[in-house]
């Protein structure tokens, strides 16, 4: 079973060369701690910057210069700033190569719920609805049950939907799936997890084709 | 050149009133217009609308004039930093439409930009829709959303001229340039003030047709809302 990090360690994989990326809070922002430092890529923050580096030295932190986490970042050498709506014209416009986010919920089908639970958390949904709405290539990053062991991956989703027929990929500290004809297509394993765990924690369709590799680090 | 400066934030705030709607720039607590927003809470306007990314944090930004139930609706895209919100919110004493942060965006340029409406596929298929005309285009669906209709836009810039010209700082641009000319008044506060012409204007944000009244605010806090280091 991955960790937190082991989760964003598994997905930088998926991140290659000239790829602008936007990454979401949680685990997604970890996501860059492992990207490999011999490919070209450039991290977008929603709030106004391409061109993100990693969180300031103490004492060099500027309260003019966050992510869309709110926390303190620095810009990388070639950074350059942006106002909302140019922001949005990168994601919308398809300029963006890789959208990375978490989730409360994914169905079968590619739908995600991360934005609301009715009558006991309300945050909003930020820039996740623009970003699934338009991103050609979403990857979710998510336990695979919540606290209660419930099944996160779902034939359908409760929670009130953020974005529909749009999620691609999901790693979970399972396993990674893929979305394929409105079923979950298992691809890899965790290390030391057996597809019938997988199968136990999963309660949307699995599609399960021969032997199921895991997980290289 | 046209002077927009007004001498303070109470002639910059002069004709607010009671029941209109806002715009607000920021994103968290970074570049949000600190000195209107002390001013609204001592003129304590009430009933007022804003529109605004989010909404502060319990004791500073917009959070001011939520303690003192200043506001009967929030327009934002997150809301999630702050408790007093969140009861007002689900106890039903404050309105709350919550929208995409781009549709959020993108209906302060059209209304910046005269356009009435536009369409963008954020939110289809979700409560976002809901009783909203929506459209096929390029085989996908999208939502009609409007522009917004505000009678005030206050907004924080770093550097402004005397003639309303504008550069912004960091991520502390973010919405603050889509809000200027979006409302029927813009009132830019900036950390420094200088005379027209000393501004390159080729470095210039946004020009300062859009801006109406211009002041030099006071006592920046800028406070950090996650302040995050990394080790040596």
């Amino acid at each position: 079973m991955l960790d937190k990090n082991q989760i964003a360690q598994r997905i930088a994989q998926e991140v290659k060369e000239g790829y602008y990326v936007n990454l979401g809070i949680g685990i997604p922002t970890l996501v860059a701690n492992f990207v490999r430092d011999d490919i070209q890529v450039e991290f977008q923050s929603e709030n106004g910057i391409l061109g993100m580096g990693p969180f300031p030295f103490e004492g060099e932190e500027d309260a003019d210069l966050i992510n869309a986490g709110k926390q303190t970042i620095t810009a990388l050498k070639g950074a350059s700033y942006f106002d909302s709506a140019t922001s949005f014209s990168m994601i919308r416009g398809q300029h963006v190569d890789l959208t990375i986010l978490g989730a409360m919920e994914v169905s079968q089908n590619g739908d995600i719920a991360n934005w609301k639970i009715p009558g006991k958390m309300v945050k909003g949904m930020g820039g996740a609805m623009d970003l699934v709405a338009s991103a050609e290539n979403i990857i979710v990053a998510m336990m695979h049950t919540n606290r209660a062991g419930q099944s996160k991956l779902l034939k359908q989703c409760s929670l009130p939907l953020t974005g529909v027929n749009c999620v691609k990929k999901i790693v979970s500290n399972l396993a990674v799936l893929e979305v394929v004809d409105g079923k979950f297509k298992l691809l890899e394993r965790a290390p030391g997890v057996s597809v019938s765990q997988i199968q136990e924690a999963t309660l949307g369709e699995l599609i399960i084709e021969g032997e199921i590799p895991q997980m290289k680090f | 050149m046209i002077n927009k400066t007004v001498v303070n934030v109470q002639q910059a705030c002069k004709g607010v009133q009671d029941g209109m709607t806002f715009m607000l720039g920021g994103f968290g607590l970074c570049g949000i217009p600190e000195n209107a927003i002390a001013e609204l809470v001592r003129l304590d306007v009430k009933k007022v609308t804003c529109i605004s990314n989010n909404a502060g944090v319990d004791d500073f930004g917009l959070g001011l004039l939520l303690q003192k139930r200043q506001i009967k609706k929030m327009i934002s895209s997150y809301v999630g930093e702050n408790a007093e919100f969140e009861r007002q919110m689900l106890s039903g004493e404050l309105d709350v439409e919550l929208i995409p942060q781009g549709t959020l965006a993108q209906r302060c340029l059209a209304a910046q930009s005269g356009v009435p409406a536009f369409y963008t596929p954020a939110g289809y298929g979700t409560e976002v829709g809901e009783g909203k005309e929506s459209r096929e285009f390029n085989g996908k669906m999208h939502l009609l959303e409007h522009a917004f209709n505000a009678q005030f836009s206050f907004v924080k810039a770093w550097k402004g001229d005397t003639a309303g010209n504008l550069i912004f700082k960091g991520t502390a641009r973010n919405f603050n340039p889509n809000m200027c000319g979006a409302a029927k008044i813009t009132v830019a506060e900036v950390e420094q003030l200088v005379p027209a012409g000393e501004l390159d204007p080729n470095q210039i944000h946004i020009p300062g047709i859009f801006v109406q009244r211009i002041f030099q605010g006071k006592q920046y806090q800028k406070r950090i809302e996650q302040r995050t280091v990394r080790q040596l």
